[in-house]
């Protein structure tokens, strides 16, 4: 982990040195500023929660859309601090996954950090068709398993997608579940088995 | 009044009771036609819609009687009275832009600068300021709880409701040909793409495109005028989960509460900037008054 924050640090110059400086540069470099000195701690969300770390810099400053070659940089950093479950299974069980779906617990001020974090996939993505209240942020899970199949390949996709969605789309808007630490590895297969599952409602 | 008011809100709770039983039922009724690509959802989400419109056409019932009227009436007789250390009325001696004591018109031309302050304000801020500078009043005692909450509601939010209420029916009119709201202006824009934090979420994640939602709550894409006006309207606010009366400031403090970083201070430049980004946006359309939350 330290290692891998550490490379990402030594890589943001040199990435930064190559984006174009946008017009509104000035005015990035107001808002960092302002974000230092008008806000203040409270409860779990710290301060240093508004410090970009390297990924998020690079898609602030472009955008969110870096040029290509940086962005595949990116993925690849991104790809290198996966941890699968130790058991070497990535589906676990459907029924659990749904639970940790409709849970937006975690990470607020208001959040009790001792409590477990959930995974906030209603938020954004419709999924088990018995859930009608669900976000439009993100595209629809609906039969996902149902329209891909359940392979080795695909369990593999479903969940490197969910721990870090960032290796396959540097500037994703979707969070970095396994990287920050949301979920842990033996969540994520759940999560992965609502999806892929065929006894999953998700693919009934 | 009250009667009209608990009335009306049986009957909301009733629509929206039944719109759910609606929606819950919805799935059930298509489990066989599943395999059929996903026309289901759809017809789902138009249906929760309707419990949106619903939402809509009480709220516009309960026009003539918003319990953000006893907020107006005490926040009115807090404008009138002489208050603080020392012992002065906002109603001789703040001026919202308009001239001092006069709150006409004075809701819609904020966030403005102000030499007198060498700042830019909303309304909220302005008020503060005048509270402090005027009347005496500390600045660490009101930032110590400017929001509402179910047992106890600031001055603050009294005054800003009065004064918002003076607007109703009025074009936003942000001055950002004044180069220092200008700039304000394009602070808040960077601030709003500004990602950071657990999640890598900015404001515009959730409100820089149209039609999106978190489960139900629709989502107003402020980068747009038809946008940035949804954001505007109707705060201050009279909302039911709860019952308090609550100010655009505390929208914004939520907002980045769940966007999972930590509170800006209260009446800041943070707050100041990026309410001249959403209003401004938003300006020329028309401002209907403090509303009603759900």
């Amino acid at each position: 982990m330290t290692k891998k924050i550490l490379l990402a640090a030594m890589a943001t110059p040199l990435l930064m040195a190559a984006l174009p400086v946008a017009a509104e540069g000035n005015y990035r470099a107001k808002a960092v500023e302002i974000f230092k000195k008008d806000f203040q701690s409270r409860g779990q969300a710290s301060i240093d929660r508004l410090a970009e770390d390297g990924l998020q810099a690079v898609c602030n400053q472009s955008g969110n859309n870096p040029p290509e070659y940086i962005a595949k940089r990116m993925e690849a950093d991104q790809l290198a601090g996966i941890k699968y479950p130790a058991d070497g299974k990535l589906m676990g069980d459907w029924k659990e996954g749904e639970k940790l779906a409709q849970s937006g617990r975690g990470f607020t001020w208001t959040d009790d950090p001792g409590l477990p974090v959930g995974g906030n996939c209603y938020n954004c993505h419709q999924i088990s068709p018995k859930e009608t209240s669900y976000g439009t942020i993100g595209p629809s899970l609906y039969q996902f398993g149902k329209l891909r199949g359940n392979t080795p390949e695909m369990q593999q996709y479903a969940f490197n997608k969910i721990f870090n969605s960032k290796m396959y789309n540097a500037c994703s808007e979707m969070p970095r579940f396994g990287h920050v630490g949301a979920l842990k590895p033996e969540q994520i297969k759940h999560l992965v088995a609502l999806l892929l599952d065929p006894e999953s409602p998700v693919n009934k | 009044m009250k009667k009209h008011v608990v009335g009306a809100i049986c009957a909301l709770l009733a629509a929206l009771l039944f719109m759910g039983t609606a929606s819950a039922q919805a799935p059930a009724k298509k489990p066989k036609a599943t395999a059929k690509a996903a026309s289901a959802p759809v017809v789902v989400a138009e249906e929760k819609d309707a419990a949106t419109l619903e939402f809509e056409k009480f709220r516009a019932e309960m026009e003539d009687s918003n319990p953000a009227e006893l907020f107006e009436m005490k926040g009115e007789e807090q404008w009138k009275e002489k208050r603080g250390p020392k012992n002065v009325s906002l109603a001789e001696s703040c001026d919202l832009g308009k001239g001092v004591g006069q709150v006409e018109g004075a809701y819609v031309i904020h966030p403005r600068y102000y030499a007198d302050a060498d700042a830019v304000m909303d309304l909220e801020r302005r008020v503060v300021w005048c509270m402090v500078e005027k009347q005496g009043f500390s600045f660490a005692e009101i930032a110590k709880k400017p929001f509402a909450d179910s047992n106890f509601t600031p001055d603050i939010t009294n005054l800003v409701t009065y004064i918002a209420t003076h607007s109703k029916n009025m074009k936003l009119a942000v001055p950002l040909d004044d180069p220092k709201v200008r700039d304000a202006f394009e602070t808040g824009k960077a601030m709003a793409a500004y990602r950071a934090g657990p999640y890598d979420f900015s404001c515009n994640t959730c409100h820089s495109g149209d039609g999106k939602r978190i489960r139900m709550q629709q989502l107003p894409n402020i980068s747009v005028p038809q946008g940035a006006i949804k954001g505007v309207q109707g705060w201050p606010g009279y909302r039911m989960t709860g019952g308090v009366m609550l100010t655009h400031q505390w929208r914004m403090n939520d907002c980045f509460r769940q966007q999972r970083f930590p509170p800006p201070k209260y009446a800041s430049d943070a707050v100041a900037d990026l309410l001249t980004y959403m209003i401004g946006t938003a300006n020329g359309l028309e401002y209907k008054g403090p509303g009603i939350k759900r």
